[in-house]
């Protein structure tokens, strides 16, 4: 049975809409407008602003990015960099997750408080930095994988996940004589491919938006990940740094740099866009788990 | 009866569970869990442990070649520095503000987002509508803010319409006043969706019923989000309340860092960013250990007094 509506609360219900369509508005006005303008010759971007018509549109923004060194490298790398943490990741999370589930681990309550305090207390950035230092992982790739590894609040996701998988399987296999080792691996992984499939995305989507740990371990440009080349391009308008030297060229210099910042977005958001649609509920699930607790 | 054990039977029993032999076979039967814990034990006490362990540089005139051990220990003196500094006001009142305006205005807009939500009676327009207002939590923050830097460039499409407006560009990115505005605003666009998931859950859990019955007595639809809705969601606003304020001096680092402009520096200096500035980019490690020590410890401080707070405001249930 519906709930009646009054003439007054029909008001607010059609308010509420109008609303509700402006929010959407708010969000997707500038993602259009960045993605529009990706494909507009620049001039006429700068002087007229957005425009519909064939005649003014260009694929010059996206031929300069596609054929920047830096760019296609960075793209490489954060594919790597963030394909290879979610492995990392997600396996200690998993597997500390799985242990801690089970009631049989004495000191659990330790180790839980173990890592839970970390989430609000830590020995900050320069003592994490000379500790990184110290351990030779400057300009190397572990800097970005290893150090953030472990996800205190994952490990929370997936301990609740396992408390949720039903005794009686790991039991019947106990009786069969099954090893501790031979449950995890054939009758709780296989379970937890759901758990599995939410913590990667969360751990690809989180390391390819990353730039912090990047940019203070990774001197070495050839190591940079996207976001850290999309930072040259977008807040420190260097389109192409060394590239063009004499006077003349600056103002063309300045009209690519200003052309490539819209196709650099669109370019390095693609993967995340297209995902995005598809995952919408797993990344919701992600949420609900952890509300759980 | 069964459950009856002989006095001495239940003598060797205890015998052998103070023995060592039931550590052995304790360990022999749960070994593997152990194993599976390993790694991440491992790297928490590494990588999260050893720094705290790290963090006593704060307390030391810390040289690279003497170590962390061997540098001499000179108290508080880095504390003492900072604390009297020229720049510790702005830094420190800046951190403040942009949290706590941060806090107070990015609070209740997932909650409105949510009540507005749960009004949608059919559930693919709610979806579609959700579907777009999650989109930007995935956007990074170098996009975020290179968006900024594009929309409020002087020649950018909002000054088009300020230019319309009033014949003048307003620089935006370069003005301090302007700073906390664009922080917390942008902030909001992109994760005010994403963090209303929560509430629309608890939501969808009502049962309609009261909704109906309510309605039978006459209340109408404010009346009815105020004494069915809002208590459904009160549990939930306290915890993202306390994590939130919590957080309150651990600001992100990014955003400000990236948004910071020479001239918008009076208002985007905070202490993370200072932080950062004066240990990695300047090596004064043991000073800007201690500037982020202070900051932490705050941290902690504020935590555990909203949670008071809030446990008392709300019938004994806080985070802990």
């Amino acid at each position: 049975m519906a709930v009646k509506h009054s003439r007054f609360d029909r008001f607010l219900l059609t308010l509420n809409a109008i609303f509700l369509i402006l929010a959407v508005l708010v969000v997707v006005v500038p993602l259009v407008y960045i993605v529009v303008a990706s494909f507009m010759d620049p001039t006429v971007l700068l002087n007229q602003g957005l425009s519909f018509r064939v005649s003014d549109w260009s694929l010059e923004g996206y031929q300069k990015i596609l054929s920047n060194p830096a760019m296609l490298r960075g793209f490489a790398n954060s594919v790597l960099y963030s394909t290879a943490f979610a492995f990392v990741t997600v396996s200690i999370s998993i597997c500390a997750g799985y242990a801690l589930s089970e009631n049989r681990l004495a000191g659990r309550h330790i180790f839980m408080t173990l890592f839970v305090f970390t989430m609000f207390f830590g020995g900050g950035l320069i003592p994490t930095y000379l500790l990184v230092r110290e351990l030779g992982m400057l300009n190397t790739v572990w800097a970005v994988i290893i150090p953030g590894a472990v996800n205190v609040w994952n490990i929370i996701l997936s301990r609740t996940f396992f408390k949720g998988v039903p005794n009686e399987l790991k039991e019947a296999a106990n009786v069969d004589g099954a090893s501790d080792m031979k449950i995890f691996f054939q009758i709780v992984l296989p379970l937890s491919k759901p758990i599995v499939f939410v913590l990667a995305l969360y751990a690809f989507v989180g390391q390819w938006n990353a730039f912090f740990d990047a940019m203070i371990y990774l001197e070495d440009s050839k190591l940079h990940p996207l976001q850290l080349v999309l930072r040259s391009i977008l807040i420190q308008n260097q389109a192409a740094p060394g590239m063009i030297h004499d006077q003349l060229a600056m103002n063309e210099l300045k009209r690519l740099s200003e052309m490539i910042k819209y196709s650099a977005i669109v370019i390095s958001s693609l993967p995340l866009l297209v995902m995005y649609p598809f995952f919408q509920k797993y990344f919701e699930k992600g949420v609900m788990v952890g509300s759980l607790k | 009866m069964e459950n009856t054990v002989e006095p001495s039977q239940q003598d060797a029993v205890l015998r052998r569970r103070n023995s060592t032999g039931r550590w052995i076979e304790f360990i022999k039967k749960n070994y593997f869990l152990y194993v599976l814990l390993a790694p991440a034990l491992l790297l928490t006490i590494i990588f999260k442990y050893v720094p705290m362990y790290g963090a006593i540089i704060a307390f030391k005139d810390f040289s690279p070649i003497k170590g962390i051990l061997g540098s001499e220990w000179v108290g508080l003196k880095h504390f003492e520095k900072f604390l009297s500094s020229p720049n510790f006001d702005v830094i420190f009142m800046n951190t403040l503000k942009l949290s706590f305006f941060g806090l107070i205005f990015s609070f209740p807009v997932p909650i409105l987002l949510a009540l507005m939500l749960n009004q949608l009676r059919k559930a693919a327009v709610k979806k579609n509508i959700q579907l777009f207002l999650y989109a930007p939590n995935f956007i990074s923050v170098v996009v975020i803010v290179g968006m900024l830097f594009i929309f409020l460039s002087p020649t950018g499409p909002i000054n088009q319409l300020v230019i319309w407006l009033t014949g003048k560009p307003v620089m935006f990115m370069s003005q301090p006043e302007y700073f906390r505005f664009i922080y917390i605003l942008s902030d909001i666009w992109q994760s005010a969706g994403w963090a209303s998931i929560i509430y629309v859950a608890a939501l969808a859990n009502v049962d309609p019923e009261l909704h109906n019955a309510a309605s039978l007595d006459g209340a109408n639809l404010l009346q009815r989000i105020r004494n069915i809705d809002l208590p459904t969601i009160k549990p939930i606003m306290a915890i993202v309340f306390i994590l939130a304020a919590g957080g309150i001096m651990s600001i992100g680092f990014e955003k400000a860092y990236l948004m910071q402009t020479s001239m918008n520096l009076p208002a985007s200096e905070i202490i993370a960013t200072y932080v950062y500035k004066v240990g990695l980019q300047s090596g004064d490690y043991a000073y800007s250990a201690a500037v982020g020590l202070f900051n932490s410890i705050i941290n902690v401080i504020l935590l555990v007094t909203v949670n008071f707070i809030v446990k008392k405001l709300n019938e004994g249930e806080g985070l802990y």
